[in-house]
């Protein structure tokens, strides 16, 4: 194991992006973690300092910086917001890689990111175990919602209420496609992502009926890996780049013009944490990761900018179905992407948007942190279910699944019969009409 | 160390989740948004009641602990930097607007209410709560009272310290002290709120607040004047004040403030004007129109190369944009940001501009300058590395010239950011030593443990 002194050399390499933290505090106003709990380590300038304090030699035992820098949704609230444009994501993702290789992974974390995660196919196996069996061991909670929670007492989903898995995974639908590009003249490569795969797979549906109504051809390889944000947010390098080093493969650059995913999580990871994670690495693998990275978009993104998909004029009609729209965090504050999933649903005759307060305020489910931390997550998410409630609207949208995960448990949770769509399915569905 | 015995009391008053006693814990209370060394303190407690607060207060008096109270810790001179073996006392856990009071126009509030939601809930009742202070989105509304803070609307509406109707603080003891009152005349008594108001923690810890709102004005009016000299612009603001008129706000920036805001937001901003005048007025329509209309004339005969009036709410917000740029854009320059706020008499705001230009030349530093040009209040904000130590020598001599040259002009140390342990050195150049005894003598009679937030604004007691 490292020393103490060593580890203060390995976050001193992150010293000039930490400089940049001009402990206005600003970033208070918009953390959904400290708006939960008021607390200083919370928030992004308090990691911040801790993690100077770390490179200072001013801690005796890192494990307490450790655990303050895991709570933390990666939500990237305080990067958007932040006046003095610290790249908070950036510096907290690398430093879990630099604590977790000083510390190494806990067991369960090691059995879960290595044995499971990094391959793929031990993944897609252990998960269609899961589907065949949860019925044993789950009850549903919700008809509107379709969620389920644990039968008896205690167990590992505590008192969440899932969405179970699908029956059937996407990739069990529908294994890969290699078309030639549409009328549009585009071909698009798809990224399923594992959420969309095994829990939503009718948006993967929706998202390839959208791309051939408009003409675009999709390269859908099969075999496709995690995009790696749990690995990468458990520090564990190794797997991550293992799991991008696949994704590379399967999706060679060449084949297609764009790289589409429907998953919020999966284009910002692609997009923004592919390439800082592998910047240290072989300059040949770093700029494949970079051609990649450069192509990856948001479906909704590409529908507008690319596609030109506008709102109707003519609508909305008087008998639409009002429906809200929550703001993925990895969608509009790393993106920059929020007007264009709503420009979809104006261009959908079947509903009418109303806006909920506070559309992007976090939902609170930050991927492994609501394994870690679910009562904190929870808190977060009721606050989400209020401002959905507050609309009235019987139908959610959003643009991404683990926001839709969340949306669904705080939902059950309250007893409310309101649908959770993605923005995709919503736009899909109309192209029938 | 604080025993554990010790913690243990702590944690019976306000909870064992309301102590921390982890290091990392600690050590996010070791600093605020002043560029100065981080003191870790020895413990950190969160009370969320009032009894809790006194009891904690009593607690460190018995105990002979400095205490220092934080809100969102914005403060920009060290206020609530605390000493190593004392304890920070956290008041976002007192966090409720107690009351708003449309008939008497007051308001009942914790000290952990941040400043912004305080304000968004006045306007939802058709009132105004006009402190502004520059971090208003996270501030508290205890850290505003105790700080004094200003903001943007200064010249017409005042500082915190006009709003403020009366208090309940502790004192050291951790016994209830209660003056001011819910009516507009009260003089009852001394004016202790008076003595409160900016006394950074020193004198007595805040647990309630009455403040004062107004109506909110009907109309405003903001536009943008831009200018080729310095003196065209500081002209303008004291032709408009000798017209009888007072502007809501009335903010300058100078010409590489404009130009970071520039190249920061790409608004359309002229990079080659000397200065910019950022003007609001408010009231009745009519009265708004005829005053937006003679401040144009104003403008125009002071030389102003443009003039853009806002005529839509999305105009306006166009034009105060770049105001509120100004601080992110300079930030985004250079690591580290010392945000200065010495203040002179507006009619010598020219000079004082001049005088930050020949100091920046003299100790070859940037500094951009903007700010509150209707109060007098300019934001010289100079942008360095801390780390280059020859540089921040420098610098600290930029700072202790820029103080100098405002007092020369009949200035103050500061407009709004306060004393605290950053300026303490200088006390006693604007004032005399007489007065640091003075308010030295009521320290030591009030607090004659030296617990409350010792060693801020008159050093040692």
């Amino acid at each position: 194991m490292a020393t103490i002194k060593e580890l203060a050399h390995l976050v001193r390499e992150l010293e000039d992006q930490l400089v940049v933290c001009m402990r206005c505090g600003m970033c208070q106003a918009v953390c959904p973690l400290y708006g939960q709990t008021g607390r200083e380590a919370d928030v992004a300038r308090g990691k911040l300092a801790l993690l100077e304090g770390l490179s200072k030699e001013m801690f005796r035992d890192p494990s307490g910086v450790s655990e303050r820098l895991n709570r933390c949704l990666l939500c990237g609230s305080c990067a958007a917001n932040c006046p003095s444009g610290v790249k908070v994501l950036d510096i907290f993702v690398k430093a879990r890689a630099i604590l977790a290789g000083y510390q190494g992974l806990s067991p369960i974390k090691k059995a879960v990111l290595r044995g499971m995660l990094g391959n793929p196919q031990i993944f897609d196996r252990v998960t269609a175990w899961g589907a065949r069996f949860q019925k044993l061991l789950t009850r549903p909670v919700n008809e509107t919602l379709g969620t389920s929670c644990a039968r008896l007492g205690a167990s590992l989903l505590g008192n969440r209420h899932i969405k179970p898995l699908a029956p059937k995974p996407f990739h069990a639908q529908l294994p890969s496609l290699d078309e030639a590009p549409g009328a549009s003249g585009l071909k698009a490569a798809f990224f399923v992502g594992c959420l969309i795969d095994k829990i939503f797979p009718s948006v993967a549906r929706a998202s390839l009926k959208v791309l051939r109504h408009h003409g675009v051809g999709v390269y859908l390889p099969d075999n496709q890996a995690c995009c790696g944000i749990p690995a990468a947010s458990s520090g564990d390098l190794e797997t991550f780049k293992k799991l991008v080093r696949h994704n590379l493969e399967r999706f060679p650059a060449d084949r297609f013009d764009v790289l589409l995913t429907s998953c919020a999580t999966c284009t910002s990871t692609i997009k923004k944490i592919w390439p800082v994670l592998f910047q240290d690495d072989d300059p040949d693998v770093l700029e494949r990761v970079r051609t990649l990275s450069d192509k990856v978009m948001d479906i909704h993104a590409f529908l507008v900018h690319r596609l030109g998909v506008a709102p109707d004029p003519a609508l909305p009609r008087d008998d639409a179905l009002p429906v809200t729209y929550h703001d993925p965090c990895h969608l509009k504050k790393s993106l920059g992407v929020f007007a264009e999933p709503r420009r979809l649903l104006r261009a959908s005759p079947s509903v009418r948007l109303v806006e909920m307060a506070e559309p992007d305020w976090c939902c609170g489910l930050g991927g492994s942190f609501s394994l870690e931390h679910y009562d904190l997550s929870s808190g977060i998410g009721r606050r989400k279910r209020d401002q959905v409630a507050a609309t009235g609207c019987r139908v959610v949208t959003t643009g991404c699944p683990a926001c839709m995960i969340q949306l669904h448990d705080q939902l059950s949770q309250a007893g409310d019969a309101v649908q959770v769509r993605h923005a995709i399915e919503i736009y899909a569905e109309n192209l029938d009409s | 160390m604080i025993s554990k015995a010790l913690v243990k009391e702590f944690q019976e008053v306000v909870g064992a989740d309301g102590v921390f006693v982890d290091e990392a814990d600690r050590a996010v209370y070791s600093y605020d948004a002043a560029v100065l060394e981080p003191v870790v303190p020895a413990l950190v407690v969160r009370p969320t009641t009032a009894e809790a607060l006194a009891r904690v207060v009593r607690l460190c008096n018995e105990n002979r602990l400095p205490l220092t109270v934080r809100g969102a810790g914005t403060n920009l001179s060290g206020g609530t930097i605390p000493n190593p073996h004392g304890v920070v006392v956290l008041t976002n856990g007192l966090n409720r607007i107690l009351e708003i009071n449309t008939e008497d126009l007051y308001a009942v509030v914790e000290p952990g209410v941040v400043t912004a939601k305080f304000a968004a809930a006045v306007e939802g009742q058709g009132l105004f709560y006009p402190p502004d202070p520059g971090s208003q989105a996270v501030s508290t509304l205890g850290g505003n009272v105790a700080e004094n803070a200003g903001g943007l609307r200064g010249l017409k509406y005042g500082v915190t310290r006009d709003y403020v109707m009366g208090l309940e603080f502790f004192d050291a003891n951790g016994d209830l002290v209660k003056t001011g009152a819910r009516t507009v005349k009260c003089v009852t008594g001394y004016n202790l709120a008076a003595l409160l108001v900016g006394s950074e923690g020193t004198l007595g810890v805040i647990h309630k607040i009455i403040l004062k709102l107004i109506p909110a004005p009907q109309h405003r009016k903001s536009m943008m004047a831009v200018f080729d000299r310095v003196s065209g612009a500081s002209e303008t603001v004291a032709a408009v004040i000798a017209g009888r008129i007072v502007p809501a706000t009335l903010e300058f920036l100078d010409n590489f403030t404009i130009r970071a805001v520039e190249s920061y937001s790409q608004a359309g901003l002229p990079v080659d004007a000397a200065a910019l005048l950022l003007i609001e007025v408010d009231g009745h329509p009519a009265q708004v129109e005829e005053e937006a209309a003679k401040v144009e004339a104003i403008c125009r005969e002071k030389g102003a190369s443009s003039i853009r009036v806002a005529q839509t709410d999305q105009e306006r917000n166009k034009v105060w944009e770049a105001r509120r740029a100004a601080l992110s854009a300079l930030a985004k320059l250079k690591p580290t940001v010392v945000l200065e706020d010495a203040t002179v008499p507006r009619s010598r705001i020219p000079d004082m501009v001049a005088a930050v230009e020949e100091i920046a030349r003299k100790y070859q530093l940037t500094i951009g300058t903007f700010g509150h040009a209707g109060d007098g209040n300019l934001h010289p904000t100079i942008l360095t590395d801390r780390r280059d130590q020859e540089e921040w020598h420098r610098v600290e001599q930029a700072i202790d010239e820029i103080f100098d040259r405002a007092l020369a002009m009949g200035g103050t140390l500061s407009g709004e950011h306060g004393i605290g342990i950053a300026k303490t050195s200088f006390m006693e150049r604007e004032t005399s030593r007489a007065t640091l005894d003075y308010a030295r003598r009521i320290k030591r009679a009030l607090d004659p443990h030296n617990i409350l937030n010792p060693g801020k604004i008159i050093g040692d007691a």
